[in-house]
This record gives structure tokens, sequence and C-alpha cells, in this order.
């Protein structure tokens, strides 16, 4: 592929410095998520000569293995704080590919709250979907019992979740380095393989305070739920660990005794792209109404540069074409005009059956602001033909990855695999937006509407106090777009630095590539 | 010419022989030790005959076994080599009455010079200077050096500063000399602890013609073990220097020498010198004497041995050569040998092997290993010689610490870094080198910067090099998204840990507060010290890295993660507690005992549990007798941990169910 881009030039260096600049803003929050419970806690977690959650994690990864942690924002813009007290990734334990799932103790003390579930749920959905070994690193003091009606419910969803997963044949391993109570006790319950830790594991479904409550016994932590006598009396644990980094260890080791075979095609040979990764910050343009070539992306991030392009004379709003990323083979579809008209909904329904029949998995590159609008495009059948793209999106069969580059409005979100359409993975850069419509659309069409309505009844209408709530609407609509917030709310996995785009889709194709098989049910724990 | 030789001995000059033997069209005959049995000696001889037994006494020093070896396989005369039976007159009598040629100088030569008593009383009469046999030591006598009569090498050879411990020294001497050469028999002489080792090389035939090739200086010695030898010999002016001819030519013809031998001299700072002794033998360090002269000497030999003039006179020497033995031990540890697989052998720039050619300028290796082979405890640690030579002096040594100091020797701790350091010392560059030089040189300060900056360079290699798999292999090693800590490896050295934390960014790999990192690659490594660029070579092995720069070579043990445990905490997991009857009880209360000891044997369904100590301890309890019946969960034995609180012991039935119970109750 040859570039237009210009590194030399103005434009590409304020480009640069407004994407820099929204990454400097999202660093600043992915720091809350990293500072956990923050110096405090962390120091008196440390005090008690035990690990981080990053830490447990890093020991139990293979030496110098990538890790990609999901939905690292969740919980922005709510009471909670950043990261939801877990963290959650994809990394690679005794060469295998696994989903980790670690409580952040750091952060009042590792409670679940609404954030904490749908983060552990999302990570869950991925194992299942990928068919990824799961490792559960427990400490937590369960569910933040204030909100427990946001969370007791929907909550059960975690432990069918992990026997599901056994029933697929996908190992769940839980290690339990503190507090595993109540419901938390069935994370340990309910996984295939459970390590606990000497004087640190302490798992049972009441504590000696509501044991007294409830029968009166008194009751002592260790005979209680303690590891040795899960180890040596209940048979809760199946490995018995000295201290944590033993018990890291064990885990490494259940990994890799499970011989676990990746499924799926090996990857061919890969070959880096021929044009810098890290020209990626000067190709979107601050101002997502100015467009720009989506080709300038593919570029910088498929092997070698080469992309064999798919009816590239027809329908030019939506560029198509194969690639590989990392040796995988790969579809890409990106909007190259922001306009979805019936030729580009046409051209992408064929694309994703192509798909279909190679069985190549594919990725959409969003820079959309909807399908095209208007009497003439109504009259030429673009529900039918959108309705046509979406339909093909949502009955695709083959994994689809999404990754919001800049705006991604109104239907075109759904018909370019948006996260109602159940992406295997969907991440955002910071220039990304996602709404219904642009804020000052938005806006507009509010005005309109409240104009008519005045006309209608006579009223006159208020331009001044019209002024003021367009304003209004339009920078509640701009922020609410903002990919921070949606990450904040898991409606991504998370929000990713322009120049990591290649590496996080060639992590996401080597676990999507997985296809099924089953057993016939999950390991009964005895 | 003879058609075979047979080469009495092993490693270096064995191959020394066989090339000089190839060359000239003579069959060649190993003879090999049973950890010998694959040595280069014994791989590339045209026949080999086994000696059983590992020890040189069983095998390299049984003159019977060699001789019947020399005729099975049809060897028509027997080259000694040095050490071993070298300077055995019984055995050079014995292969001259087998019917064998015998490479060396007569038994007759042999015997009085290999008595080195009898051999100083025969050069003062000679008109030698020699130091004096002390027949009865006394204070005034001190210090003293005790020497094996049969000896050389070094062995049997012991310094006494005190006449206290002269009785221990001369016990350690003899059993050392009887190991060694067969022969116990040793004696005490002045030491002059800062004289120079001065040794003549003489070659002489049976007609008359006593050649002087040339002296070496040969005072870089550890424990009367010559380390650094050269030519010639840097304090000797000419006059000295016809003197010593004079002095090692009346030795020779004192005895009716035949062959080659060396005159040794002790020459002391004011120019007088003495005979210490002859060898009657080839030198290990005959390299440097061929280096600047040319010759051939054990072409020589062989040529003499079968009855060939000399012509009148030797070649002038020309130019200057050094010669450096490096052995598998431990200078910053008195010299303790080391022994391993030697896992890589490498010394630059050689460019001749067992031969000095007539180029004015070379290096050349004499070697009796090479990678992959094991060096053990059997034989002497010496693993090979280096010589350079050139036409000075300044020229060969720095010539040959350039080639040591690249070396890349791996898997076996050796004396290069001593070398390199002698060879680059002012005082041994300008001469002033005497045998007491090496005793107090100082070893080496482990610098730090170098320990630190090959740490860094291993970890920053393996980091890059660690990941080949196929799972996500292709992905930048340690990418993270959100990058959160720093990545740590650490490393053992003989007397630290160095921990080195790096991180990896889109620029590459970086070290926390660490050099600037250049190039990184699983084997090569650059680093900047002070805007400097320097290289690190990184090799790995199954139980160390080597890291080589122009700072040095450092073994480094790399640390790992999850250290390995002992036995598993108390009571292990997940044992099916049973009912049963006691059987047997093996212990009592305050018996210390072992991790998985038996403790006490329990019956149930007809057999028979044994039940072991879950760690080693101290039974502080014992609950139950032979015949009790226990129901699951009953604690039988308390085990007090050694350093831990008290641990109970419960019914702990592993693996261990034996079955010969069964036998008495049927």
């Amino acid at each position: 592929m040859k570039s237009t881009v210009d590194a030399g030039s103005r434009e590409f260096a304020e480009n640069r410095e407004a994407m820099l600049a929204k990454l400097a803003e999202l660093d600043a929050e992915h720091a809350k998520a990293l500072a956990g419970g923050g110096p405090k806690y962390v120091d008196r977690h440390r005090k008690r000569g035990k690990l981080l959650a990053r830490e447990r994690i890093e020991l139990l990864l293979d030496e110098d293995a990538p890790f990609l942690e999901l939905s690292p924002l969740a919980a922005y813009g709510s009471d909670y704080p950043v990261g939801a007290s877990v963290v959650t990734g994809i990394g690679v334990v005794s060469d295998t590919e696994c989903v980790i799932i670690a409580n952040d103790p750091t952060v009042r003390g590792g409670a679940s709250n609404p954030w904490t579930l749908r983060k552990t749920l999302r990570a869950l959905e991925i194992a299942r979907q990928n068919r990824l070994p799961v490792l559960n690193l427990v400490e937590s003091g369960g569910a933040d019992l204030q909100n427990q009606k946001e969370i007791f419910i929907p909550g059960g969803q975690v432990f069918r979740d992990l026997t599901r997963l056994s029933a697929a044949g996908v190992p769940t391993v839980a290690i339990v380095f503190g507090n595993s109570t109540a419901g938390g006790a069935y994370i340990p319950g309910m996984s295939d393989h459970v390590v606990m830790i000497e004087q640190r594991s302490q798992v049972f479904l009441a504590g000696p305070p509501l044991v007294k409550m409830a029968t009166g016994e008194e009751a002592d932590e260790e005979e209680l739920g303690g590891a040795r006598m899960h180890a040596r009396v209940s048979g809760l644990a199946d490995h018995y660990a000295r201290d944590e980094i033993e018990a890291v260890g064990l885990g490494r080791r259940i990994v890799r005794s499970l011989r676990w075979k990746k499924q799926g095609p090996t990857p061919g040979p890969v070959t880096p792209p021929k044009l810098a990764e890290e020209e990626l910050l000067g190709i979107v343009p601050p101002d997502l109404r100015t467009p720009f070539d989506p080709r300038e992306v593919i570029a910088r991030v498929v092997d070698g540069s080469e992309f064999d392009e798919f009816k590239p004379e027809y329908g030019g709003s939506l560029v198509t074409g194969w690639a590989t990323v990392h040796g995988f083979p790969v579809g890409i579809l990106a909007n190259a005009r922001g306009v979805l008209f019936s030729a580009e909904s046409q051209k992408a329904t064929q694309f994703i059956q192509l798909a279909n029949q190679s069985r190549t998995p594919l990725i959409f590159l969003h820079n959309t602001t909807g399908y095209m609008v208007g009497t003439e495009y109504e009259q030429g059948g673009i529900i039918k033909h959108g309705a046509m793209m979406i339909n093909a999106v949502s009955n695709s069969t083959v994994p689809h990855i999404s990754v919001l580059m800049g705006a991604s409005y109104g239907a075109g979100h759904y018909g370019m695999c948006g996260r109602a359409y159940e992406p295997r993975f969907l991440f955002a850069w910071p220039s990304a937006k996602s709404a219904v419509m642009g804020g000052a659309q938005l806006a507009g069409v509010l005005s309109l509407v409240n104009r008519q309505a005045a006309a209608a009844t006579g009223r006159p209408f208020d331009e001044d106090a019209d002024a003021v709530v367009r304003a209004m609407v339009e920078n509640q609509i701009e922020a609410e777009s903002l990919p921070m917030v949606l990450s904040g709310m898991l409606y991504d996995d998370g929000v990713i630095d322009p120049r990591d785009t290649r590496t996080v889709l060639g992590l996401c194709l080597s676990v999507v590539i997985c296809e099924k098989a089953a057993g016939p049910y999950g390991v009964f724990r005895m | 010419m003879f058609s075979s030789i047979l080469v009495a001995n092993r490693g270096e000059i064995a191959r020394r022989v066989f090339h000089t033997c190839r060359a000239l069209g003579i069959t060649t005959v190993a003879v090999y030790s049973d950890p010998d049995a694959h040595a280069l000696h014994a791989a590339e001889a045209d026949l080999g005959v086994r000696l059983p037994g590992r020890s040189a006494a069983e095998t390299y020093l049984r003159a019977d076994l060699i001789i019947e070896a020399a005729l099975a396989a049809g060897a028509e005369a027997v080259h000694p080599g040095y050490g071993f039976l070298s300077e055995n007159a019984e055995f050079a009598q014995a292969v001259l009455d087998a019917g064998l040629g015998w490479i060396g100088p007569s038994p007759a030569a042999m015997s009085a010079m290999g008595s080195k008593v009898r051999s100083k009383e025969l050069m003062a009469g000679a008109g030698v200077p020699v130091l004096g046999v002390v027949e009865s030591p006394g204070e005034a006598d001190l210090p003293l050096l005790i020497k094996a009569s049969a000896g050389g090498g070094g062995r049997g050879m012991r310094v006494v500063e005190r006449l206290a411990d002269l009785p221990e020294q001369l016990a350690a001497a003899r059993a050392e000399a009887l190991a060694a050469f067969g022969d116990e028999t040793v004696f005490c002489e002045p030491y002059l602890p800062t004289g120079r080792h001065v040794e003549v090389q003489v070659l002489a035939d049976r007609h008359g013609t006593v050649w002087t090739v040339g002296e070496r200086d040969c005072s870089v010695q550890r424990r009367h073990q010559k380390v650094i030898e050269e030519t010639p010999a840097p304090t000797v002016g000419e006059p000295l220097r016809q003197r010593l001819y004079a002095a090692a030519r009346q030795a020779a013809q004192a005895i009716g020498y035949e062959g080659a031998g060396t005159v040794e001299f002790l020459v002391g700072p004011d120019g007088r010198f003495f005979f210490l002794e002859m060898n009657t033998r080839l030198q290990v360090e005959h390299p440097v004497t061929e280096a600047v002269t040319g010759l051939d000497l054990v072409r020589l030999q062989l040529e003499i041995a079968r009855g060939d003039r000399l012509p009148p006179s030797p070649p002038d020497p020309r130019g200057h050569a050094v010669e450096a033995r490096l052995y598998a031990e431990d200078p910053a540890h008195d010299y303790r040998p080391h022994t391993g697989v030697l896992q890589a052998f490498d010394i630059p720039g050689i460019v001749s092997r067992f031969e000095s050619g007539g180029a004015p300028r070379g290096l050349r290796l004499d070697s009796g290993v090479t990678a992959g082979d094991e060096i053990g405890v059997h034989y002497d640690p010496m693993l090979a010689k280096v010589v350079a030579w050139a036409p000075t002096r300044d020229e060969a040594v720095s010539a040959l610490a350039g080639a040591l100091s690249r070396a890349r020797i791996h898997g076996v701790v050796t004396n290069l870094d001593q070398l390199v350091r002698v060879l680059r010392d002012p005082v041994f560059r300008s001469g002033g080198a005497d045998t007491g030089f090496l005793a107090t040189f100082p070893s080496a300060p482990a610098d730090p910067d170098c320990v630190r900056l090959s740490a860094v360079a291993a970890a920053l290699a393996d980091a890059v090099g660690s990941r080949r798999t196929a799972v996500l292999g292709g992905l930048p090693n340690g990418w993270r998204n959100l990058p959160s800590m720093p990545r740590r490896r650490s490393f053992t050295t003989d007397d630290s840990t160095v921990d080195v934390h790096y991180r990896f960014s889109r620029d590459g790999v970086a070290v926390v507060d660490g050099p600037v990192v250049g190039t990184v690659s699983a084997d090569r490594v650059e680093l900047f010290r002070d805007r400097v660029r320097h290289a690190f070579a990184v090799a790995r092995y199954d139980d160390a890295t080597y890291v080589d720069s122009a700072l040095g070579s450092v073994r480094l043990v790399p640390v790992d993660r999850f250290p390995k445990s002992g036995p598993a905490g108390p009571g292990g997991s997940l044992v099916a507690p049973m009912p049963g009857t006691v059987v047997r009880v093996a212990v009592a209360v305050g018996d210390t005992v072992a991790a998985g000891q038996p403790l006490l044997w329990l019956e149930a369904m007809k057999m028979q549990h044994q039940l072991p100590a879950p760690a080693a301890g101290v039974i502080a309890e014992l609950r139950a007798k032979a015949g009790d019946q226990v129901e699951p969960g009953t604690v039988l034995v308390v085990l007090e941990q050694v350093g831990l609180e008290q641990v109970v012991l419960e019914q702990v039935a592993d693996e261990h169910v034996v079955r010969e119970r069964e036998q008495e109750t049927a």
C-alpha cells in the first residue's frame, strides 16, 4: 500500500498533538485503576506480606509474555473507583492463553460492586466465546452489602458461567489468596482446580459472626474455612501452598498439566507493517467532521502493509479487503467518508458473506456517521440495504472484532458491528465517539422539534432559551459519546492507544479463532 | 624412522607427539583410561589401548600395562610425554627390555637425574653451583623448600616457614609424591622466595653433539607450578646466558645425556645461579622454544632416538615467545580445581595448533580438550597452553593478553582472568616478576560494574529471547496496554545477587536505573557506559549464563521465580482418613525424625499402611499404641517441627502401602 500521509506536515502534527492530549487524559484514568485503593491501602496490603493484584498476575504470566488488560476503565463516571476493584485480562500462562480475573483487595477489600460484576461477567463471556481457561485470583470481601440489590440477583451468573465453562470443556482454576466468603466461596466451589494458601485463604459460606448469628456456634476462622481445613478435611482445596509465590507456581503447574490444545489454525509468518505504527497518531483529525482515509490506518496495522482491496471501484465510502494481521488472515471493513449508502451496504453484505464462505475473521474499523438520509435515498431503499448489512453482520458466524477509530453513530454503529452485535472484542481509540447521532445534530433536531411544537400551538419561540438548551444538550451528548464514558459502562473492552492496534488485534485474533469442542457436563466438585 | 609410536600419556602432550608423528607418517598409538575413552588424544590416534580404571595409579602409571599395550598395538617405540612415567628410569628400562624403542635419554642418565638428591651431588662434583640439601633443618635454615626427589610440576613441593610445621609438611609432601610419582622420597633445600626460575633447553645426540637451544624464564608460578613461561628470559643478559648455557652443557655431558632435556636454575637477584634439577624429558613449556627457533623438538627427539646426528649448531632464536597455561582452577579460591563440562572453549586468533612454523609472529594453541568435554578430577587440571610469538617481548605479551581476554571459556572456572591480568601487569611487563610474584598478586577485585552490566545484558537477552513459542510468540515481548510495573530478572554470582529491573516500551527495552541500551538480541546486547558502547555476548547453559565482554567474563546463575520448595506443608493435602488398627509404632517421644520416615503402621482392610513423617522434626507426643482401634481424624502423633510451631500429625496414609503384612495375617 502507498501512503499519502506526510508526517512532516502541519496537519499531521496537529492531529498527533490532539491525539497525544487525549492519550494523556486516558493515561490519567488508567493510572487511577493502577493505583488501586491508593498508597494507604497498598502499603497496608504489602505490610501483610501480600502481593498486589497485578503483581500476582505478573508472576502468574510466562516471563515477558504479553498481557491485554480488559475493561480497565470500568466504573469510570460512576460512584465507584475506576477499575471496579478487579483486574481482568488475557495473558499467557504456561504457554496457554488464559483469561485472568484478579480481585484488587486494596480497593474496599476487593468487594464487588455492580461494575465489578459486569467486568467479571464480560471476562467470563470472553473465556466462554473463545474457549480460554480461566484463572481466578480470589481475594474479596464479597459483595458490597450496601448495594446488594444491584449485585445479589444477577451475581449468580458468575457461578453459573464458571460451571458452564467447565461443562464446555474449558478449565477453571481458582487461587484463593485471602477471603472468599459467602457467594465468593462458590468461586473455588465452582472451579475445576483450587489452590489455597496456609494461614491466608479463608473460604466459608458464613464467617464466625454470621455463624454466631445463625446458630450460636462460636466458630474458629481456621477451623471454619482455613486452607488446611479445606485441604485436609472438606476437600475444597486441591493444592495447599505455603505462600503466595508457591500458590502462583501451583497455578502455573495446573495450567501446564491441562495440556491445553489450542484450537484453530496456526498463524502464518508475521511480517511487520512497512509503514510506522507510530504514525497512527497523526491520521485521525481532532474534528471528526474531517474525513480521513482508513487505508492509511490499515497500512500501518496489517502484515507487510499488504491489503487486497475488494470492490475498490464500488461503494467508495466503505473500504473492504483482505489482509493478514500477525499471520492471521482477516477481512477488513473500514468507513472512508463516514456515510453508508446503498452501494456500501450491499458491498458490506457481500463481503461479509465471502468472509463466512472462507471462515475468515472480520475486523470493523469504525468512522461512520450512519446510513444516508433523504428522499432520494429512502426511495432508493436505504432501509432495505442497511437492513441487509445488519442482517449479514448479525448472522455472520465468523469472529468479529470492532475498533472505533472515530465516529460511530446511528445505525452505522449497528451495521459496523457495534457492541449489541456481539463482536468478540470491541476497542475504541481515544478519538472515538459513539451515540445515536452527533451532539450538534441531536441538539439541532431537538430544537427543530421544539420550534415546530411551538409553531403548532402558536406559542412564541424563545430563541435565547433555545440556544441555551441546544448548547446544554450538545455538551451532554458530546460528553456521553466519549470513549472513556462508554468504556466505563463496559460498552467496549478498553480504550487503546492507536499505536497498539496491531498488537491488540494480533492478540485478539489469536484467541478468537478457537473453534468449539464440548464435553457432556462440568466437573462435579466432590 | 619408527613406523609406529605409542605415547604413554594423555591430553595435550599426547596430541602434541601425535601431531609430529602424523607429519612424519608414523602410526600413532594412544593409551586411555576409562574417563579418557572419548578424549581427544584417544580419539585422534590411529590405534588405542584401554587402561582399565580411572586414577593415574591404575592407568597411566602402570608401566606393565603400557608395555603390553605397545606390544599389542605393534608400536616400535614409546614416547613418555611429560609427567606420569616420563622420568621413571625403570619404566624406560622395561620398555627397552621389551624390545621397544625409548624416546628419551638412557635409563642410566634418567636415574642419575631422577633422584634430585643424587643429581645435586653429581652437579656439584662437575662444578655446577647447587643449593645444598639440608639434611637436618634448624631454625637458621628457614625458609625451606620440600621437594619430591622423583618429582616435577610442583607436586610434592612445600614451603616451610616454621620448623613446627616441618613434620606435617613432610608427611603431606611424601603422600603427594607417592601418589604422583610412585616414589615418596623427599628432601629439603633452602628456599629463595625472590629468585627467578630460568631453565636451558638441551638437545644431545649420541654422537657427542650437545645443543643449548635458548633459555626460558618460568618465574610466574603458583605453588611451584609454572603458569607463564617465556623465551628469551627478560632479565638474563648475554654473559649470564652464556654461563647458564655452559652449566647446562656441563650437566648434560656429565651424565652422557641423549635427547631433549631441560636444566633448571634458580637465578638470584644478584645474578648468582644454582642448579635445581634436570628434567630428562620434554618440558610442558617447550613450545616457546619452538616458536623462536622454528624447531620441532618432538621430531628431534625421534631423530635422536633413532641415532641421527644433530647439525653442528642450533638455529639462532628470533624474536620473543610467551606461553600461558590455562588451568581449570580458581585463583580466587586458593587455586581450587574445578570440574564440570567445558561448554565453550574458544580462543580467537589461533593460527596454529601444536606447531609454530616459520612465521615471524603468531598464536599457537596446544590443548587436550574441546568444548563438550567433561573436566574430571582424576588428572592435571591444565586445559591448554596458549603461545604467542612476535619480534619483541612487548608485542608477544600484548598479543597473548589480547587473545586470552577475548577467549570464551564456559562451564568450568579457570585462571583465564588471572592470566590476562598478569600479562597486563606493569611489573610483569617490565620483566620484574620473580618466583614470588604470583603468590602476592592480588586476586581480582570483582568489578561490580562488570557484574552489574553483565547481569543487565543477560536479563535483556533473556527478555527478548525468552519467548519463541507458538502462543502469541509474534507479539512484542512483555507488551502491556497498561504498563504497571517494571519486569525483574535476578541472577546470582559466587557472592552476590543482582536484580535487574527493565521495561518494554515502544522504543524497545529500557533498564530501570541502568545503562542506556543499544541493540538487543538473544545472544548479544549492547550497553552504553559513559557514552562508550560495550558489547556483551550472552551464552546460556543448563545451569548458568555466561556473559563475555571487554570488561570480563561473568558467570551468572538465573534465579527461578518460583524457588524450589522442600516437602509440602504439614500433613500434605487431601489425604483420605480411614479407620483401622495401629499395628506398630516405630518411634518414641523425643525421637528426631526425617521427613518421610515411617512413624507407625496402620492396618485397615487387610492392608498395612505406612504413615511417614510429613516433615523433619521431633516427636512431641504419641497418642496411639499398637493395638489401638482408631477412627478417621484421630490424632496419632504430634510432631514438633524444627523451627516451627507444633504440628499435629494425623493419619497420613500416603501411597506408602506395604503389603508384606498380608502374609502374616493370611
